[in-house]
């Protein structure tokens, strides 16, 4: 006895199937991760902020960093000086305003090379293996045991009077390290996924698998990692200006200021706490931006779990 | 094991070699003493300088100069300083300035560090891992010379408002101070205490984001749920069978903290005035003297891989997988 | 034996042991609220076992960390869950902790994450009893040791001293059932305890958790997606779907009478190890619902054939189906009522209708080829090994020794063949793949491809023979690149071997509508697509460049168990239509029966036996084959009953260290009742492959002989 069934019954090969459409793009679902997470939008916003008010500012400013107003020594801040002066009447926002210039353009621009390199160089020693990859990762180790600092302090007889982007590449030179070794991790991980052996079994070859397929897809990893560089160059931008090993006079860096008011700390706090605020404040920002970054990129870490 | 933490030992060594020879060439290859040295009023005569020259051995190859320092250090001697002292005579009272500000520090900094993590996991989303997490950003976001100055200026009305100087600000005991050795001991604690948060909030802040982390991690791993279904209440689960794992990655990060640390080191060590290794590393620099960097750079490389191997021996204590392979 | 006559150790067998009504377990997640299970009301009578069974979403998984209070702080519930009388919702942490692992215990999935690795075994087990205070600390770890022996774990003193990750996943498991038993509880909560591990060993497991509930006379809640499973161990079952129970009986009436499309549907859609392969598979269109913002009816109606408008407004209640009515009855059920959750469980009551009559069946065009030795070459492979050398040291790496994993492997394929080459993990095949794959000269041995053998191969020739070569993997998640819209992906072989631009967009068309998808699916993202639609995405992808061999590694796994009907329906499709022969990987022999027109299994890197499929299924000679396929649970409750289980001692040896003469002695039962001589030769003289059957039928034993251990029906 046969049944009828109410619908005609369905067959493997006809009938195409719906895909459920309620899922967003997936650049909408980052978007809406990261604006979730408020310390992160505000942290863009004050960055957004701090770069306007770092290259428009001295347009409107009325003092230049170099100008010295000999009427006003060691004045607290006023509306005419609004971080106040030094001890040779130069006005502290406007050596802020470029050293905070200097700060954020080499703090990108490490951030971007160093992050840009340690992938390549993390993809080919997790990629190609055996030799290749124990070559480079006792390079790695090699800097990892020399502070940068020690390194790049060694060196800055040599940039005495150079332009400011050999320290910029020196900076590039000793931050990849750590990054290098996270990316190596990634690959050695993505390398057994299918999809890369699928390619692998396509003809593809392998410098295009690197770059089609595996960096694409460690783009998350990358994005957040350049992020904390940028933070981390500009903590040691100007740690080495801080000691005279960075930005040389004339040039002025918020290390340099710093190191002028570290002296008078006590005595004339303005010299020492508007560079370090506005320093930290930077750092700070980059530093959650790059976690809200996370959080939205990499769902997988416990924080992004919705209450 | 023990072979395993040996054959991790000579590695260590032949790093620690090749990361002084690298800085001993760059030194070499950039320093030019002679030129400071010349500038001096009044000039020295010419003779003077060329026997400078040979008595710092600027003409040989740098590979030779570099094994005959590394053979003088078998016999004790590391050279002497531009000013033709023997670089051995301020060496070990300057590394016995660093070992006492970098100890104290990195252990309070880590103990701490790993408590606050391990809290903050647990009590994720309430006030207090948020006050925690704030903190850390903070501090991570700060340069050292800052947090060091900035301790300055928080303690000085304390010690104003108590009219006596309860901490000190600079040097490692007071110059001219002597009295009882437990009096002598107090001294050396006053001057101690504000360099050490300096460090200690640093490596604080370091460790508890990562023992967070991995503490998040244990949480929601499978043995703990197995722990939980035999029996044991979640605080229970946690602590016994949780703490413990989420412990061992935190072996692996002793060894970059460490590194950090140094670098701390340097910039708290110039503010605080305490005359270690890496204020010398500065005047080494400034006078662009060969010797001091070298051995200063050996001092730290031997510092951070003697870290690097007590990690792994912690790791090793802490994780059965790995004493048996 | 009935649950009444299994009744022992003192169990109270009145009333039932956990009695659960209206459970209801929501979660909140990123795109909403989910609920999980959504009324579930159920009893599990003492010392009975009830399978709970269902596919992802089910909430079957869920359920059971509910009873146990296990579930994340986030959840919500509400319902009442009575053990023993005592409402367990709204207990505090503390007091639940004093029933969990002692009155009510639970073994988990995944072996090989639930033991905490820092401690030793033996201690771990120990634990269960101090924390109750069961036993002193010195009983404690002489229990420790008995349970471990229980279980049967050889060398227990040993053993209880050693750490977890040096245990293998089966032996892991069994620790873990220990553990559940050591306070001798009235109700164990099985969940998925044996879908990690491999067959044999599921076996061993399964037969440790029937001692175990023979020991302790306790209930078992088994929750499976495995019907198999279901039809030799339990005693009732309860289907799962969507979070409600669909379908509850006696597991009898279960298989023979089913009243439920949607277990018409999962009967209909297991291949099994004891029927024939060409009538094809009923596959169930679609897939699992989303549980976010579930719509109102039913939530199988949009992949029932038998849907009314009503299915869609009103879900049913579950109901018993006693007599042709559906009718409302007290929510006291009797054990033995059959309960069905469907508006037409009458009609197919009724009706007696069966899986064929609700779904109708697919059409699959016959095979129809020239014999064997008339067609074509399209692989041989011969004497190919694979060792991988053990290196120890840093600086100087000295080689101690080798992983053995390929060790002399030979087959051929030819035209439009399938060959199905199975065996459990560790036994090489997916190795074996991998070095076909890779189209270089190997260790030792030769492969070559459509008569061109590999070592001679250059460059460009090698892209070649790629065009013939295709492979299709196990993940659906990882088998595509997750950043590519669907079409770039079928259509990256085509650019790799030059094909112009408006070209390839015309093929991906072409194969989007073979694999069964629609055209303007090229577009997007594989996230979007659900498992079974990845895998046939994979599938297109692997078809594009018209292959002659297509190798597939466990093509099937991974997927749910109601999807994959479907996929193999297309395989089987695709090759009688194309013409394409395939290497086919796998551990689930039932599937590798119903598709393979030959099998070679595989044990330690070396292959034990081969012949067509209706001789080694039917009178597999090799004393591995015979114990592979009687460890394959069919889904008929009656057969499982009657079946002899050949059980194999121990673990899988090291590949590293393989045992000397036939690999397999140290595991295989015929080794046991053989005399002195006779073992002799089978610890000296490794076997050699030998003709043995009709057909190319060889197998690799001193002592080869025919054992049937299924019914195979051809």
């Amino acid at each position: 006895m046969t049944m009828t069934p109410a619908a005609p019954p369905a067959v493997a090969t006809a009938g195409p199937v719906e895909i459920p459409s309620e899922t967003l793009s997936r650049g909408a679902l980052v978007l809406r991760r990261f604006l979730r997470n408020k310390l992160g939008v505000t942290s863009g916003a004050v960055l957004v902020l701090l770069f306007v008010v770092a290259f428009l500012a001295p347009v409107f400013y009325p003092w230049d960093y170099r100008a010295q107003d000999d009427l006003a020594l060691l004045t607290p801040p006023s509306p005419a000086h609004w971080f106040g002066t030094n001890q040779l009447g130069e006005d502290l926002f406007a050596g802020s305003i470029r050293g905070l210039q200097k700060s954020l353009v080499i703090g990108l621009l490490v951030g971007v090379i160093s992050t840009a390199f340690a992938a390549t160089v993390g993809a080919a020693a997790g990629y190609f293996g055996k030799a290749v990859d124990r070559a480079l990762m006792w390079v790695v180790d090699l800097l990892l045991v020399l502070p940068s600092f020690l390194i790049i302090a060694i060196l800055s007889p040599a940039f005495r009077g150079k332009s400011w982007l050999l320290l910029v590449v020196l900076l590039s030179g000793f931050s990849w390290m750590i990054t290098a070794r996270i990316v190596r991790g990634m690959t050695l991980t993505l390398r057994e996924r299918e999809y890369i052996k699928a390619a692998r079994f396509m003809g593809l070859p392998a410098w295009k698998i690197i770059t089609r397929h595996l960096i694409p897809n460690m783009a998350s990893l990358l994005i957040i990692d350049a992020t904390l560089s940028v933070g981390a160059a500009i903590l040691a931008e100007s740690a080495l200006s801080f000691f005279g090993f960075g930005i040389q006079p004339p040039d002025v860096s918020v290390g340099t200021l710093i190191a002028n008011g570290t002296d008078s700390a006590l005595t004339f706090p303005w010299l020492f706490l508007f560079p370090a605020g506005l320093l930290t404040l930077t750092v700070l920002a980059v530093n959650f931006l790059g976690d809200g970054l996370r959080d939205a990129l990499d769902p997988s870490s416990s924080r992004g779990r919705a209450r | 094991m023990v072979r395993f933490l040996v054959r991790r030992l000579l590695n260590y060594v032949a790093l620690c070699l090749a990361a002084t020879f690298v800085a001993f060439a760059l030194a070499s290859l950039t320093f030019n003493p002679l030129a400071r040295y010349a500038e001096r009023q009044p000039p020295p005569p010419v003779e003077t300088i060329a026997a400078k020259r040979l008595e710092l051995n600027l003409d040989e190859p740098i590979p030779v100069r570099f094994a005959e320092w590394v053979g003088g250090i078998a016999n004790g001697d590391f050279g002497t300083t531009i000013t033709s002292a023997p670089v051995g005579d301020q060496l070990w009272q300057r590394v016995g300035v660093s070992l006492r500000l970098f100890l104290v520090g990195t252990v309070a900094g880590a103990v701490l560090g790993v408590l606050i993590g391990v809290a903050s996991a647990i009590r994720q989303y309430r006030p207090s891992d948020y006050v925690a997490t704030l903190f850390s950003f903070l501090v991570l976001s700060t340069p050292v010379f800052v947090i060091g100055t900035l301790l300055k200026v928080a303690w000085l009305p304390v010690n104003q408002a108590a009219g006596t100087q309860i901490l000190y600000f600079g040097g490692e005991t007071t110059a001219g101070f002597s009295g009882t050795g437990a009096e002598m001991f107090v001294d050396r604690l006053q001057h101690l205490v504000l360099p050490t948060v300096a460090i200690a909030l640093g490596q604080i802040a370091y460790f508890s984001r990562y023992q967070r982390s991995a503490m998040l991690d244990v949480l929601a791993s499978d043995f703990l749920r197995t722990a939980q279904a035999k029996g044991l209440t979640r605080r229970r689960a946690l602590f016994t069978h949780g703490l413990r794992t989420a412990l061992i990655p935190m072996a692996t990060l002793f060894a970059f903290g460490f590194g950090l640390l140094i670098t701390g080191g340097v910039f708290t060590e110039r503010i605080f005035g305490w005359y270690g290794m890496g204020d010398w590393l500065l005047v080494g620099v400034q006078d662009q003297d060969t010797n001091i960097v070298a051995t200063v750079t050996l001092f730290i490389a031997v510092l951070v891989l003697i870290s690097s191997w007590l990690s792994d021996v912690l790791y090793a204590a802490l994780d059965p997988r790995v004493r048996l392979g | 034996m009935s649950a009444i006559d299994r009744d022992s150790a003192g169990k109270r067998s009145d009333g039932p042991v956990l009695q659960v009504r209206d459970l209801e377990v929501s979660f909140p997640t990123e795109s909403g609220r989910v609920m999980a299970v959504r009324g579930v009301s159920f009893d599990v009578a003492a010392s009975e076992v009830l399978a709970v069974v269902g596919e992802s979403g089910s909430g079957k998984s869920v359920s059971a960390l509910a009873v146990m209070g296990l579930l994340p702080p986030q959840a919500r519930l509400c319902g009442s869950i009575r053990f023993r009388g005592t409402e367990l919702i709204g207990k505090s942490d503390t007091d639940l902790s004093r029933i969990r692992g002692h009155r009510i215990a639970m073994v988990f999935q995944d072996p090989l994450s639930a033991l905490t690795p820092i401690f030793t075994v033996g201690d771990q087990i120990a634990e269960a009893l101090l924390i109750h205070g069961t036993a002193s600390r010195r009983q404690a770890g002489q229990r420790a040791v008995e349970l471990l022996d229980l279980v049967g774990i050889a060398n227990a003193t040993q053993r209880a001293r050693g750490f977890p990750h040096e245990f293998s996943g089966g032996m892991r498991q069994r620790v873990v059932i220990a553990m559940a038993i050591a306070n001798d509880p009235d109700l164990i909560i099985a969940d998925e305890p044996t879908t990690a591990l491999d067959v044999t060993v599921q076996a061993q497991v399964l037969e440790v958790l029937r001692t175990a509930q023979q020991v302790t006379g306790a209930a078992i809640a088994l929750i499976t997606h495995d019907l198999g499973v279901v039809a030799g161990f339990a005693d009732r079952v309860m289907v799962m779907y969507a979070g409600r129970a669909v379908e509850t009986a006696p597991v009898d009436d279960l298989f023979d009478h089913p009243r439920m499309p949607y277990t018409l549907g999962l009967l209909g859609s297991i291949p099994r190890l004891d029927a024939t392969g060409r009538h094809p598979l009923i596959p169930i269109e679609g897939q699992p619902p989303s549980m976010i913002g579930l719509g109102p009816g039913c939530p199988f109606a949009p992949r029932c054939p038998m849907v009314l408008d009503r299915c869609r407004t009103t879900e049913p209640d579950l109901l018993p189906v006693a007599g042709g009515e559906h009718g409302a009855v007290s929510v006291c059920v009797p054990l033995t009522l059959h309960t069905a959750a469907c508006w037409r469980s009458g009609e197919i009551e009724r009706t007696d209708a069966g899986p064929a009559e609700v779904f109708g069946l697919d059409d699959i065009p016959a095979v129809d080829l020239p014999p064997r030795t008339e067609r074509r070459t399209v692989l041989r492979v011969d004497a190919l090994a694979r060792h991988y050398p053990v290196r120890i040291g840093t600086i100087l790496r000295r080689t101690v020794g080798a992983v053995r994993a390929v060790d002399g492997v030979s087959f051929d394929i030819r035209e439009g063949e399938v060959l199905g080459l199975v065996g459990e993990s560790g036994c090489g095949k997916t190795t074996t793949l991998m070095e076909i794959l890779e189209l270089t000269p190997p260790m030792s041995g030769s492969i070559e491809v459509l008569g061109r053998d590999v070592a001679g191969l250059d460059r460009r020739e090698r892209l070649a023979v790629r065009r013939d070569l295709q492979v299709v993997f196990q993940d659906p998640v990882a088998s595509l690149d997750p950043r590519l819209p669907v079409g770039d992906v079928i259509g990256e072989p085509l650019a790799v071997h030059g094909m112009g631009r408006e070209q390839i967009r015309e093929r991906v068309r072409e194969l989007l509508a073979l694999v069964g998808l629609r055209a303007d699916h090229a577009n997007r993202y594989p996230a979007e697509f659900s498992g079974g639609q990845r895998q046939r995405i994979g599938i297109a992808r692997a078809l594009a460049l018209e292959p002659k061999l297509l190798v597939l590694d466990e093509p099937v796994s991974a997927l749910d168990v109601s999807i994959r009907a479907g996929v193999i329906n297309l395989l089987d499709g695709l090759r009688v239509r194309l013409g394409i022969a395939y290497l086919f990987v796998a551990h689930d022999l039932a599937v590798v029966g119903h598709i393979a027109d030959r099998v070679a299994v595989m044990y330690l890197g070396k292959i034990v036996e081969i012949g067509d499929v209706a001789t080694v299924f039917g009178a597999p000679r090799h004393p591995y084959t015979q114990a592979l396929l009687s460890a394959i649970p069919i889904p008929d409750p009656r057969v499982e009953r009657r079946r002899e289980r050949v059980l194999l001692h121990g673990d899988l040896p090291s590949p590293a260290d393989p045992p000397s003469g036939c690999r397999f002695r140290t595991r295989c039962p015929l080794f046991g009742t053989l005399d002195e001589t006779d073992r002799s030769s089978c610890i000296d003289a490794e076997p050699v492959r030998r003709q043995r059957g009709p057909g190319d039928h060889e197998v690799a034993c001193h002592f080869a002989r025919v054992k049937e251990v299924v019914q195979y029906r051809s």
